[in-house]
């Protein structure tokens, strides 16, 4: 596309998505009616979004509809964004409570009560001490990482967690959201958060481990 | 063998505490007592390492690629936006 004269008098052109432009930087554009500012957030947050919505809604159809109505929210909404929190937690939020409304799944009450043990009970001796030991995977992990191998199957992983669970480790530990945030996206108590943040980064640990016996 | 002190932690117990300690949500004393507990367990330090490498690895997945189709939605979308707004 040809840019309108004087051309050398814009902005340079950038990269429809570079790692430099902060969220901040996307949203100054993205008022001024930049077009490749709004492709980058969805670059940046359109899967993310999806996934976490899924967790919400029985189908992919419909978690799409929701993530589609997140972005209508924001490009309406954007006059009124005053940064107080970040883009991020505010998109989420959004997204969250669209899929709430949408969600034809139950909300289930926190099923915090319910014993999850971190590690299999039956990895302990008599006197609660390590009978079957972890095994060691860092190194086979990040070897396979840099090889790109790993990312795919961890994705799995987290879709896989149960629902709670993969909400709270998505924000937390993909989107890299701090407890504050995610308690207010999610709608959590700070204790049920990290209980749930616990057994979803517990159950993902045990994922890796069994990976990597199978591999020997 | 040392001898158990009622007061210390077993490596069950130690496993269960891991996010709150890394969240540093403990007691002065509870962290006390777990980092006392990893200093005589190797078990437990490799356990703790690996939680640490299993968040590390969350956080560096990269969202997929948007597919071009889905690029030339939102670029309509936005764009259908846009010309609601004049």
């Amino acid at each position: 596309m040809s840019r309108p004269w004087p051309w050398f008098r814009g902005r340079p052109v950038r990269p429809i998505l570079s790692v430099m432009d902060s969220d901040e930087e996307l949203v100054l554009r993205l008022r001024s009616g930049d077009e490749r500012a709004f492709i980058g957030l969805v670059e940046r947050y359109q899967e993310p979004m999806l996934r976490l919505a899924a967790s919400f809604v029985p189908s992919r159809a419909i978690a799409e509809e929701v993530v589609q109505d997140t972005w209508l929210a924001l490009l309406r909404g954007l006059a009124g964004f005053e940064g107080r929190s970040s883009l991020k937690s505010w998109l989420f939020a959004i997204c969250v409570n669209q899929a709430r409304k949408t969600g034809t799944r139950e909300h289930r009450s926190v099923p915090v009560a319910d014993p999850e043990p971190a590690v299999d009970p039956s990895r302990f001796d008599g006197s609660g001490g390590w009978a079957d030991p972890p095994e060691h995977w860092i190194e086979a992990a990040e070897g396979r990482l840099e090889a790109g191998k790993l990312a795919h199957r961890v994705r799995v992983w987290i879709d896989e967690l149960p629902a709670r669970q993969r909400e709270v480790v998505l924000l937390r530990d993909v989107e890299g959201m701090s407890s504050d945030e995610v308690c207010t996206v999610l709608a959590l108590s700070e204790g049920n958060q990290r209980v749930l943040l616990h057994r979803g980064r517990s159950r993902l640990r045990q994922l890796f481990e069994d990976e990597f016996r199978e591999v020997r | 063998m040392r001898l158990l002190r009622r007061r210390d932690l077993v490596c069950q117990q130690a496993v269960e505490l891991v996010t709150d300690y890394l969240e540093g949500t403990l007691s002065r004393l509870a962290r006390r007592r777990f980092e006392a507990h990893l200093a005589g367990c190797p078990h437990c330090t490799e356990y703790l390492a690996q939680m640490r490498e299993t968040i590390s690895v969350s956080g560096r997945l990269a969202p997929e690629d948007l597919t071009p189709q889905m690029r030339d939605e939102f670029v309509d979308l936005f764009r259908r936006w846009q010309s609601e707004q004049q």
